[in-house]
């Protein structure tokens, strides 16, 4: 869980790096960015890679939420009131809408680039942008971005207590790059969105 | 002082409880909660109807038995204390309290607030334990331990097996009770011997019985009234990863 996790956060900094391409005006660098990693062998294993942690995280998941929620068949009258990590309870629903608009992303991308969906996959630049033309897409994606740093927040550090680690001194460090990643990283692709939605 | 106690009461485990109703009067602020519980049952007995059923023994915070879910904390709102050290001054005079069973699916409830925590005591047979054969205790001087590690493992030995943890937990995990009873043995280098089978032994128990899994939301750690932290759990998480 921990493990796929921290890959498929590594993975959303490239993709941001390739989607600040889509606020220039020259549609060139951005498709060419996105045909590299459409076809460069090299990235095509990472792809692999990035599905296989996807698959492993969101199986795990679900899997481990029943789990967790049968472990309490009987709940309490009054909600509790301790003091936790205020996401965590969430990341099951944070999650999963991630996961409905991963999949209406891969409906926009991906499954072009398979052939699957109509769609020129040499162009992803004119797509993003008609996309983010649309009023209703903007709203989804904006509120998946926002939902996507409150699952981020948690998991990342989160993640590292998983793996065993730790620390007096490096695990206020850790919260505070959680904080920072979980901020930049969908704030960056909302304003992406934005800007082209408004001002392009 | 007056309070209004809404306490669940259920006759056994096979029956369905609710929420009974109480009023009581001329609660002292210094009275203890399980005092005050004392007082209800002495009326309710006057009045010829059935005590409330709770657990306690030492009332002094060592045995851990008189867990119950008050206004959504385990051991009341108080940290860091169990519930026979909650005074009634923690309350507003006239307030209205919850009191629940600890609740998860390896807690059966035996009648009322009392349940059946004998899931603990099993994880800790499974593997809490040095079976080495020591002998007469050996000169203090022949086995050096670091001060930081004594204390880190005395730190964690002081779990009481109260279930707090668990209950306050959103996923009915007892990471926090099975991290300290490993961390106890696995920081000593008496415990260090078996270290890789108790560890895996207990947390397989662990999940046999039908406890959550960590999602390290850390009400555990915010609830437990010794005050072991989530550290103890990455202990035995790299514990874990070690044994294989
Ligand atoms: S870890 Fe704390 S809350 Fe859990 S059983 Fe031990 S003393 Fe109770
Ligand atoms: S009665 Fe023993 S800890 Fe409360």
């Amino acid at each position: 869980m921990a493990l796929a996790g921290l890959f498929l956060l590594l993975f959303l900094p490239v993709h941001l790096a390739i989607n600040l391409l889509l606020l220039k005006s020259d549609p060139e660098p951005f498709n060419k960015a996105a045909g590299f990693m459409a076809n460069f062998p090299v990235i095509k294993v990472i792809e692999i890679l990035l599905f296989a942690a996807l698959l492993i995280h969101i199986s795990y998941g679900f899997y481990i939420q029943i789990k967790n929620w049968l472990a309490r068949p009987v709940g309490y009258a009054i909600a509790t009131k301790s003091d936790t990590s205020p996401f965590s309870k969430f990341m099951i629903w944070t999650g999963s809408s991630i996961l409905l608009f991963l999949i209406l992303h891969f409906f926009n991308f991906f499954f072009i680039r398979l052939g699957l969906v109509e769609g020129n996959p040499e162009d992803f630049y004119s797509v993003a942008h008609n996309l983010f033309k649309i009023p209703l897409y903007n709203y989804i994606y904006l509120t998946c971005f926002i939902l996507l740093g409150l699952h981020l927040y948690h998991a990342f550090s989160s993640a590292f207590q998983t793996l065993g680690l730790n620390h007096r001194i490096w695990t206020p460090v850790v919260k505070t790059v959680a904080l920072l990643y979980s901020v930049v990283l969908p704030g960056g692709f909302a304003f992406i969105a934005i800007t082209i939605w408004l001002f392009r | 002082m007056h309070f209004t106690l809404k306490i669940w009461r259920q006759k056994n485990s096979l029956a369905r409880g609710s929420f009974e109703t109480y009023n009581l009067d001329d609660v002292s602020p210094e009275m203890s909660f399980l005092e005050m519980l004392d007082a209800l049952n002495k009326k309710l007995v006057e009045e010829d109807k059935d005590p409330v059923a709770f657990d306690s023994d030492c009332r002094e915070g060592i045995c851990g038995s008189c867990g119950m879910y008050i206004n959504g904390h385990p051991h009341g709102p108080v940290p860091a204390i169990t519930t026979c050290h909650l005074s009634m001054r923690y309350f507003r005079d006239s307030e209205t309290i919850w009191v629940e069973p600890w609740r998860a699916k390896p807690f059966p409830v035996i009648k009322d607030l009392i349940v059946d925590r004998s899931a603990l005591d099993k994880i800790q047979i499974a593997g809490g334990f040095v079976s080495v054969n020591t002998g007469a205790a050996p000169e203090a001087n022949s086995l050096p331990v670091n001060k930081e590690k004594a204390d880190e493992a005395f730190d964690s030995s002081i779990c009481i097996g109260c279930g707090a943890c668990v209950a306050a937990c959103k996923n009915a995990s007892a990471m926090l009770f099975v991290s300290a009873k490993v961390s106890q043995f696995a920081l000593l280098p008496q415990g260090r011997v078996e270290a890789r089978q108790r560890v895996r032994a207990m947390i397989e128990k662990m999940d046999e019985l039908g406890f959550g899994n960590c999602s390290n939301s850390g009400a555990c750690e915010a609830e437990c009234p010794k005050q072991i932290k989530l550290v103890s759990i990455a202990r035995l998480k790299r514990e874990y990863y070690k044994s294989y």
